[in-house]
This record gives C-alpha cells, structure tokens and sequence, in this order.
C-alpha cells in the first residue's frame, strides 16, 4: 500500500527532464479535468461572443471606434469588480459597492464644482470617503459579526439616499473638466505603445530571472516553454490591443482626431498590478487567502482575522471610490442613478464571471479584468444589435447563472479530486 | 533510557470550568527524545490538559515548569515562545493554499517587506527533509489534493519548523488507513529521536505500545501513574484506563 505513496520523492519541478508542447497540454488538461478551470469559461466564453457579435455586426461592433468606447464604458464596473474581489475572497459579499462609488463620487463632484475645491483635494476626499464607508460596514462585520449581506444590504439603501441628498434638488452634479477627461481622454500613440512595450519586457524579464534563479537553488520553477509560451501569449495581445487603439477611430477626424491608449485602460492596468501585487506578494495578501480558505485556522496561526476582514472591506470601498471617479467621469457627472441600476450586479458579475469563487478562498484581480470585459461586450454588443434592456438584462442574468454555475461544479470536481 | 532533565513538568495542576473540577492536582512529566503517550477514557481529561500547557485554557492553580525553571503559560503565544506546538486532531489547514504557505501559516518569512517564497520554499523543503518525508511530491501542492496522511505530515511538519522542544499530537492517526497510520509512527517516532519531546495522545494501544516510551495514564481528572512503556502490559494500561487503579499484583 506504501508503494502507491512512496514513489515521487525527487520530484522538485526544476530537475524534471524539459517539458514539451505535449507534456505542458496535458498537464494543463489534468488541472482543468480536476476541476480547476481558472479564467477558461470566461475566455471562451468572451471568444464566442466575439465571434458572435463581430458576424453580427460586422459595421459596427468590430470598429476600433468601438473598441475604444468598450473600455471607456466597463472602466467603472470593472474596478469596482477589482476591489470586490477582496471582500469575495473572505467569502463575504459588499452589496452596496454601487452605491460607495456613487457617494465617494458625488463627494467629489459638490467639493469640486459647487465649494470650487481644488481637483486633487477632491478626489482624495472621495478616496478618503470611500475608506471611511468601508470602515463603517467592515467595523460592523468583524467586530458585531453582523453578516455582511445584511449590513451592505443595509449601506445599499442607506448610502442611495445619502447620494440623493448630496446631489440636491437638481438631479445631477457636473463632474468638472479634469475628471471628465480621464475617462475621455487617450495618451499620445507613440506613449502607449512605449507602456505596452515596457509592461511585456518587465514581465518577460523578470519571470524569467525569477524562474533562474529558483531552478539555480533547486526550487520549484515554470518550464522555460511555458516561460516562453506565456510571454510570447500576452506579447500578441498587448501588441493587438495597442495597435487597435492607435488606429484613428474618430467618425469626423478631420474635426477631433482619437487615437492611443485611453487613459482608462491605464488606470485599469495600473490599478490591476497595484492590487495584484498587494494580494499576491505582501504578508497581509497571504492571509487573505489564509482567512478565505479556514478561518478558524487562520485565527490559531495567531492571524489576526478581524483585522484581515476590516482591511478588505476598507480596500474594497477604496477601491469602488475610484470607480465611482471613473463613472462620474464617463457621465460626466454624478446624477440619481449613478453607482445604482445594474452598475453593482455587474460588478459582482464580471469577478464572479472572471472566475473568483463567492465560497471565499480563491479568486485574482485578473478575474475580475477578464468577467469585467466579458459584460461590457454583452451590454456594447446587445447595444449594437438594437436589443432593448430588456433583452439585454436576460442575457446577462443568463451569463451570471451560468458562471455562478461553473463556480459551484469546479468546486464539486475539485472535491472529488482534490483540488481547489 | 529515563535520565536526562525532564522537559516539561506539570504538579499538581488543577483546571475547572464552573463547577466542573476536570483536573484535579494531575502530574506530568515529558522527558526530551522520548514519547509519552498520554491514554484515557473519553472524559479523562486528555484534552483539557494539553490546552493548559498550550496556554489555550490556561491551568487554576499547579507548578509549571519548562527546561527546569517555573514559566508562566497564559496563552497560546507564551507557549509557543517556550517551543511548544500543538497539532490537533482537525490539523488547522488551508485547503487553498500550498504546502509552504501552510507551513507558514501566519508566520511567514518576509525580504524588504514582500513574502519570501524562495527561502520559505527551501526551508520547508529542507524540514521535510530532515524527517525523511517521500510522500509529498511537490511543496507547491495545494493541501485540497493531499490524502490525509499527508495532510498530517504537513501539520506535523509545521510543528517542528520553529525549532520547537515539545510537539503535542492529538490523535494524529484517528482518521487514517493502515499504511498512512505507519508513516506517521514513524514520523513521531523520528521527532524523539531528534531529541524533542512528544506528547502523543492516542486510544489505540497497539500504536502507543509501538511508538511510546512512557505511557501517562488518566481517570477522571487524576494522573493514575507514569509508567516506562518497556516495563508495562497492556493488560495493566487497560485496568488503569478503565478502573483507575495500578494493579501491581497482575504479574503479566
């Protein structure tokens, strides 16, 4: 019976024999077979519907123009998806995200316009009242241990009418020419292209470094296939995606030329491996997931688990603040239904969609990039097709059940086989 | 094989909750490179003392003394700081993180501020190592796709990663088939001879007659008696177990 466990001692990765095309394929079959599907039904399904609304509205949907307005529209929902990812990682849930972007945001937009303000002053107060939100709602989580579905519920309607109030009797606030630009505005061609071509160099370079000097000391590393595979995978695509953004977009160029990287993209990114790099790197990311995946272990390993929730709740609000910046900016303004209708059930959409777990324990940032695009192309690509919201909110719930679907069987199969 | 300073000793210790006297002026002594086998009926107290020394629950009056000197355990950081770890019977790990990162649990190794993943990764390694551990295949498994005789070793493992003096054992076969049950012997058995104390609480008697040098036996909240595991019979263990009494006369 010993023999079927004895057999795998010197199995340190990195003095393996070279991996092959074939041997990294079925590697990756077996984790997918186990249950651990990643980001995979959501990139196919963002592939399909792709392919799907690029046959259906070839005129349209497949437009650079298009493709720059897609971005520019998800911006909000996705960052505030970001920051739900903390909050969903501890098997909690912040129902009222929608509603701290629209507050932080019409904090904002009343000291800006109306008390004249300067713009930075501005925006850190809406940072600072997003964190004072997520202060509030994460006190009462961890210390009361109130459920946080409850109290978010509770912030949900309760933060509706402070938005209301702030906004006033007029029904909008304007958002002021510098926060209307950032999710406007594009950077200089050749400046994007610069970015994108440092972000693929970094990353190749210092993956690389990382997996020589791990193999030099015997520890576990990536074969250099996969190194080189995984580089050469997100080259293409940060190439494809820079050169479709420097094509000339503007119906009338003649009069406002538009092409470049919109700023928006690079607050995205930015923000992406601002948090990715907090979860993934620091002590405090760790027991993140140390607290998502047994709390009650995490507690014994002297964790300190209240303040691990109260600072996910902080980040997330923080988080959902910029956001806020980022909707207020696309409309330029705050107005009665910002942060509201469907802004938060997208937001929970695009991480859950992205492939983050809501039993806690397991999800990225890059989750929350990858769900986020694939509801902003269902919302742009109904858009197109003429399909009223009706139709539009079907599908979308549609796509939600089904991702919430896939969540709960991975976690079967991962059961069975071991994985999560 | 009984000489050397005593390790861990606990006098007379007593321990209630309300007005439940569940030790009542019970003696211990854990002698390092032995294995003390803790035994009693369900009740006895076994649980209840080892949250004491673990500082869990803390012990109402009674001497507790470490390498010789009298310490003062209030909480689980007191005994962990003197080198006392516990591993409990529902083992307290992550299924969603690796090997390395349970290793860690809490305690991770940090370079300018960021997770030390290489040095954790080689000392984890190197502690698995040490105790002649072959069954784990990578230390970047997730614990979800660990058997439970893994899951144990790598609870195990975590004990002794501090450089810790007294490793407590709940149980730590309860649950396991017969091949797992014998590599975790084993282990215990390797942790003494490293020159550790262990504390091994366990039900089955063939286990403790296997791995066990001294066998401290509870009833109701009082030490029966601390026997060397050579001298004894299982007969003796059982009546002392079930009855509360030595009986000296039932030569074996």
């Amino acid at each position: 019976m010993s023999v079927a466990t004895d057999n795998t001692h010197d199995v340190h990765e990195g003095r393996r024999r070279p991996a092959t095309v074939l041997s990294l394929w079925k590697e990756y079959v077996a984790k997918l077979r186990g249950g651990d599907v990643g980001s995979l039904p959501a990139i196919l399904g963002l592939v399909a519907l792709v392919i799907g609304f690029s046959s259906a509205r070839p005129e349209t949907f497949t437009k650079a123009f298009n493709f720059g307005n897609l971005i520019q529209q998800s911006a909000g929902v996705t960052i505030i998806a970001m920051g739900l990812v903390f909050v969903l990682l501890l098997g909690e849930i912040d129902l009222a995200a929608g509603y701290t972007a629209g507050t932080s945001a019409a904090v904002m937009c009343v000291l800006a316009v109306e008390h004249d303000w300067p713009i930075g002053l501005a925006i850190l107060a809406c940072l600072a009242t997003g964190a004072l939100i997520g202060t509030c709602i994460g006190l009462i989580v961890s210390r009361l241990g109130v459920p946080s579905f409850v109290v978010t519920l509770a912030a949900f309607l309760g933060l509706q009418g402070v938005m209301l109030t702030l906004i006033g009797e007029k029904g909008s606030i304007d958002s002021g020419e510098f926060v209307a630009k950032l999710n406007a505005e594009t950077i200089a061609v050749w400046l994007g292209v610069i970015v994108a071509a440092a972000l693929v160099v970094i990353y190749a370079v210092a993956t690389f470094l990382g997996n020589r000097r791990r193999r030099r000391h015997g520890l576990t590393s990536q074969p250099t296939l996969l190194w080189a595979l995984k580089s050469g995978f997100l080259a293409v695509l940060v190439g494809l995606i820079v050169y479709y953004l420097s094509i000339e977009r503007s119906p009338n160029a003649h009069i406002k030329s538009i092409k470049g990287v919109p700023i928006a993209l690079l607050i995205l990114i930015g923000l992406a491996l601002v948090l990715s790099f907090l979860l993934g790197r620091t002590k405090w990311g760790s027991h993140v997931y140390a607290v998502g995946g047994n709390a009650e272990a995490a507690r014994r390993a002297g964790i300190n688990v209240p303040m691990i929730q109260l600072s996910c709740f902080m980040l997330n609000s923080t988080v959902a603040a910029i956001g806020g910046i980022m909707l207020a900016s696309y409309s330029g303004g705050v107005n009665n239904v910002t942060g509201g209708q469907t802004t938060l059930l997208y937001a929970v959409g695009a991480a859950v969609i992205g492939g983050t777990s809501l039993f806690g324990g397991k999800g990225r940032i890059v989750d929350a990039l990858i769900g986020g695009t694939v509801v902003a192309v269902i919302a742009n690509g109904m858009g197109l097709m003429n399909q009223p919201d009706r139709t539009k909110y079907i599908v979308t719930g549609l796509v939600l059940l089904v991702a919430a679907s896939v969540d709960a069987i991975s976690r079967r199969r991962a059961a069975a086989s071991g994985r999560v | 094989m009984s000489s050397g300073e005593p390790l861990l000793e606990l006098r007379g210790v007593h321990k209630s909750f309300g007005a439940v006297h569940v030790l009542q002026g019970v003696d211990l002594t854990v002698r390092p490179g032995r294995v003390t086998a803790l035994v009693g009926d369900n009740g006895a107290g076994k649980s209840t003392l080892i949250k004491g020394i673990a500082g869990i629950h803390p012990f109402d009056e009674g001497d507790y003394a470490f390498e010789g000197g009298p310490v003062h355990v209030k909480g689980p950081r007191d005994a962990s700081a003197l080198g006392i770890e516990v591993v409990y019977q529902d083992l307290a790990l992550c299924d969603n993180l690796d090997v390395v990162h349970n290793m860690f649990l809490g305690r991770e190794l940090t370079k300018s501020g960021l997770v030390d993943e290489d040095t954790m990764e080689s000392r984890a390694r190197e502690t698995l190592d040490g105790l002649s551990v072959r069954t784990l295949q990578s230390v970047r498994t997730h614990v979800a796709a660990l058997s439970g005789g893994q899951r144990q070793t790598v609870a195990i493992a975590r004990a002794v990663l501090w450089n810790s003096k007294l490793v407590i054992l709940d149980e730590p076969t309860a649950a396991l088939g017969v091949a797992q049950t014998e590599q975790v012997l084993k282990l215990v058995r390797r942790l003494a001879d490293r020159g550790l104390g262990v504390v091994l609480i366990s039900h089955n008697l063939n286990e403790v007659f296997q791995v066990a040098d001294d066998i401290a036996v509870l009833y109701l909240g009082q030490m029966v008696g601390q026997v060397d595991a050579a001298t004894t019979t299982r007969e003796r263990v059982i009546t002392a177990i079930t009855t509360g009494h030595v009986n000296e006369g039932d030569a074996a």
